[in-house]
């Protein structure tokens, strides 16, 4: 059953409590902070009492438990089904070269059974054994915290060389692509990881200070929507990813705001055209003329 | 009936969810149109397994109620948490550590009677010992068997339980990545809450472009990927959102494929319609309850249909508003010699199509389609180099130049005058 009480929070904490409760009594302060750690934000209310009061009978009044060892489960078949599906993902390789095999079960889904139809055509190669070998060497810099130094081409065709201390692998499901974004030397430290030609790890030497990152840029734009052909549900679903706010202004119009950082400015503007007249960008002026350039360019264009 | 942070079903929960996320602007009245009460429990559990990320807003409508996630910083869906919110009697929560604790090694099988007996030994310490009578207790096993957590085997005409082995499973990172980007990626999620105790793991990976609603919909994915093995068709029920939320539409289908959008969070159900001999596509938040049919004999005939389609689909839609089996589609962009990243971009981006460099300045894009209507946003984000546009549907066509008059006139650039 996919919906579960199996899967639950409540289950979690509980063997939680128990676990603790094999080793020694459990005290009542103890169990508070296990279900604070484990479960949901008013799950204090209802835990504690329910074994208290004795209705789930599995911890005593001295805070011991009538059970042998300690509480684990083993795999359901829904887990299982699902591991042996993402087994056949090729990105799977980039992690780890033991594929599970589960053979009493059939994969959840197979390859065949869905497809990502937007995605952009130049993601990254995930079969290739030199960018496995960098991801796999970068994923390791980031769990055991230490300095790489990467090898990749600029713009310009040069192959120049970036020091960085690596903290984690961000992923676009829409570009396919990996990305380490790190501290570094200088500003600007955030490396695609198809585009690193070699990377190892980076002894020290040389009076590199690596402590320099990208600071964050936070910006916001604001939009009236008229919620025409659907447009309302289009862009609040379109956006859905970015911090945002919504406010209905009257009958079919809403004023959008869109948090976001300037690296993404340009691709902001772009997906705000997208939506044609449904959107018209009021703040902030910057923003607005980015629109305005776009439309007296395409006016010269002849359209 | 008293109120709980734990829930039996989840489809009403579900549409909550969505509603406050992608929505956010709604105020209570509107929720309330089937009871006041419903709407101050979902909300309130709501509150209570996404606190952090819940927002209030007082407007002259009424107090408004939105989750704000900004999915670079989140690096867990936190959607996951209300499929972990499933409810539970007294008896299943005891008699689950219980038999865990009874069947603790797949080396040992006990019958009914003695685990019987063990449960009852355990209980005589507490104050009043529950008494589970043994079909309870069997009705508790079978299930277990069919979760696949336990395994039974009839010595002669007893049946004996043991707990199954345990397995292997991959480690955080893996877990982590495919949480958020493989279908019903919740089940990795509760993979990784079991090896939470081990302490607390740094998170080494972060997503962007990052949707997160699709997970409301596993359950049905689940049941879909299930009848697509089976190659069985199905009932769909699915709420009518063309008309009212509360009405329900049933359609017989041969699902054939999931689509998911990365750029717009939607996923849908390609599926083949015996009464209208058509394959269409299906919203899969839409989709409320799926209910197994007959094996369908033709499936593979039908999905090899579908891949055929693929080719000539730029989204979803099988086909065109003009009533032509396929449209044409064709523009020209023009870059200047430092933006070739144009040009790239017209191949990064087409899903279909062709698109060919006609000089070192100028591209051109064409593609036939069953609905070329569905381009328009792409092609948009073209403007301010688009000089050339023709689709064969003379309505699309239009559509286009309208709204780029549009445009023009609310951005105050009529007659091309700023």
């Amino acid at each position: 059953m996919f919906f579960s009480e199996l899967y639950g929070v409540y289950y979690q904490a509980v063997a939680e409590i128990l676990r603790a409760a094999v080793e020694h009594p459990v005290s009542e302060a103890e169990l508070r902070e296990i279900v604070e750690k484990y479960a949901f934000e008013e799950s204090i209310l209802s835990i504690p009492s329910a074994l208290q009061e004795e209705r789930w009978q599995l911890l005593k009044s001295d805070g011991t438990t009538p059970l042998k060892h300690s509480p684990n489960m083993p795999l359901t078949t829904l887990q299982k089904r699902w591991l042996k599906a993402i087994g056949m993902d090729p990105r799977i390789r980039l992690f780890t070269g033991d594929i599970l095999e589960f053979p009493e079960v059939e994969p959840l889904f197979y390859p065949e059974d869905l497809l990502i139809f937007d995605r952009y055509s130049d993601g990254d190669d995930y079969e290739s054994e030199s960018y496995q070998k960098n991801f796999r060497q970068v994923l390791d810099a980031i769990r055991n915290r230490y300095p790489l130094r990467i090898e990749q081409k600029n713009r310009r065709g040069e192959i120049i060389q970036i020091l960085i201390f690596p903290e984690s692998l961000e992923y676009s499901e829409k570009d396919d692509k990996f990305r380490v974004i790190g501290k570094g030397s200088y500003f600007g430290n955030t490396v695609n990881i198809g585009r690193i030609l070699s990377c190892s790890p980076y002894e020290g030497g040389g009076g590199f200070a690596l402590e320099r990152r990208n600071a964050p840029r936070p910006r916001s734009v604001k939009f009236e929507l008229t919620d025409q052909r659907n447009a309302l549900e289009r862009v609040l679903m379109h956006f859905a990813h970015f911090e945002k706010q919504a406010e209905r202004l009257g009958e079919d119009k809403y004023l959008i705001t869109v948090f976001y950082d300037k690296e993404d400015e340009t691709e902001l503007v772009i997906r705000i055209l997208s939506f044609g007249p449904r959107l018209k960008v009021t703040e902030p002026v910057h923003f607005v003329n980015l629109i305005k350039r776009r439309l007296i360019e395409q006016k010269s264009c002849g359209q | 009936m008293a109120y709980s942070e734990l829930i039996k079903n989840f489809n009403r929960i579900r549409e909550y969810m969505r509603d406050f996320y992608v929505y956010g602007f709604k105020s209570r009245d509107e929720y309330t149109r089937k009871s006041a009460r419903s709407y101050d429990n979902e909300r309130r559990r709501v509150d209570s397994w996404l606190g952090s990320y819940m927002h209030f807003r007082r407007t002259e409508e009424g107090k408004n109620v939105f989750l704000s996630i900004d999915t670079r910083e989140t690096r867990h869906n936190p959607f996951f948490k209300a499929w972990k919110a499933k409810s539970f009697t007294d008896g299943d929560i005891t008699l689950h550590f219980l038999l865990m604790d009874i069947l603790n090694t797949p080396e040992e099988a006990y019958s009914l009677s003695e685990i019987m007996e063990q449960i009852d030994e355990a209980l005589e310490g507490f104050r009043e010992p529950r008494l589970f009578d043994a079909s309870t207790v069997r009705k508790k096993l079978k299930e277990y068997i069919s979760e696949g957590i336990v395994t039974g085997e009839k010595r002669g005409k007893t049946m004996y339980y043991r707990r199954a082995g345990m397995a292997e499973v991959y480690d955080r990172d893996i877990l982590h990545f495919f949480s958020e980007t493989a279908p019903c990626g919740v089940i990795g999620s509760c993979l990784m809450d079991k090896e939470e105790r081990v302490g607390e793991a740094a998170e080494h990976l972060a997503f962007k472009h990052h949707y997160i609603t699709g997970t409301l919909d596993s359950e049905i994915l689940c049941s879909l990927f299930q009848a697509m093995q089976e190659k069985r068709s199905v009932t769909l029920e699915s709420a009518n959102y063309r008309k009212k939320q509360s009405q329900t539409v049933k359609t017989w289908v041969v699902p054939l494929k999931i689509m998911v959008s990365v750029q717009n969070g939607r996923q849908y159900l390609m599926a083949y319609v015996p009464r209208i001999r058509r394959i269409m596509s299906f919203r899969t938040d839409f989709i409320r309850s799926v209910k197994y049919e007959e094996i369908c004999e033709n499936f593979d005939e039908l999905r090899r249909h579908l891949e055929d389609m693929l080719p000539h689909l730029w989204g979803v839609s099988t086909q065109s508003r003009s009533g032509n089996r396929m449209e044409h589609v064709e523009f020209t962009v023009r870059y200047s010699a430092e933006e070739h990243h144009i040009h790239r971009r017209l191949e990064r981006e087409k899903r279909c199509g062709t698109v060919e460099q006609i000089d070192k300045t100028t591209s051109r894009f064409s593609a036939d389609v069953y609905d070329s209507s569905e381009l328009l946003p792409w092609i948009r984000t073209f403007i301010c180099r688009i000089t050339e546009i023709h689709f064969s549907n003379p309505e699309v066509e239009r559509q286009f130049r309208e709204d780029l008059r549009e445009l023009y006139e609310i951005y105050g650039l009529k007659g091309g005058e700023e």
